[in-house]
């Protein structure tokens, strides 16, 4: 009768704490972050500034595609537009794509233009970010 | 050229920050390396580079005699992106001759 008692008492427990923790569902960052204290974005933002210029991606597998970025995420996917395979004949089946969506961890280079982004910026940028980290 | 901070070197990605704006050798993996102008770089050893060359080693083996050919390809890139997963080490250039 005592096990039948904590069964039960333990059932409705379970119950009543997975009501709590919906209501505090809130959207909470995992505790991975919090330790590193600040999220550090350094090249989502570099990217973002990024956009609409003409890069070159070069991936893992060697290939690489010339296009004009269109956007990137936290993870450093890409979206090229008005995308070129850059050794077409080496690379054919790429040949009628033009936008394509790159997942970041397949990127090897991103041949960025010579006159990118303020050289300084990015300094001042690294070293507040070091500091932080 | 020497940055005025007092931060001490704590950790080894501080090592990297003093290298900022001073060239250096990266090591990749497929047996690449980068000689460049370090712009920026995060805790991922994600990269910004400046005046890369580029040098891939490939190691051919002859049919016939068995010899291993070691071959050098350069190639220069006058900025470039760097993703981190693909970095082994850091390190200021080293001295050749």
């Amino acid at each position: 009768m005592k096990i039948k008692l904590t069964s039960a008492s333990y059932s409705v427990r379970s119950i009543k704490f997975s009501f709590c923790s919906n209501l505090l569902a809130k959207p909470r960052k995992p505790s991975l972050f919090l330790g590193r204290g600040i999220e550090i974005i350094l090249f989502f933002s570099y990217f973002k500034d990024l956009v609409g210029r003409e890069v070159t991606v070069e991936l893992k597998n060697d290939l690489a595609i010339r296009g004009t970025l269109h956007s990137v995420d936290q993870y450093l996917n890409i979206k090229l537009e008005n995308t070129r395979v850059v050794d077409q004949d080496k690379y054919p089946h790429m040949l009628s794509v033009r936008n394509c969506f790159i997942r970041g961890s397949v990127v090897r280079y991103v041949q960025l233009p010579p006159d990118g982004v303020d050289i300084e910026l990015l300094h001042d940028a690294t070293r507040r970010e070091a500091r932080g980290g | 050229m020497a940055s005025e901070e007092e931060s001490a070197v704590k950790e080894p990605l501080d090592l990297i920050r003093l290298s900022l704006d001073e060239r250096i050798y990266v090591k990749l993996r497929s047996e690449r390396e980068l000689r460049g102008k370090l712009h920026a770089y995060d805790q991922h050893l994600n990269m910004i580079l400046g005046d890369v060359e580029e040098v891939v080693t490939t190691v051919e083996i002859d049919d016939e005699t068995y010899e291993e050919i070691v071959r050098t390809t350069k190639r220069t890139v006058p900025f470039l992106f760097v993703r981190g997963d693909g970095v082994i080490l850091v390190s200021p250039p080293l001295r050749t001759a």
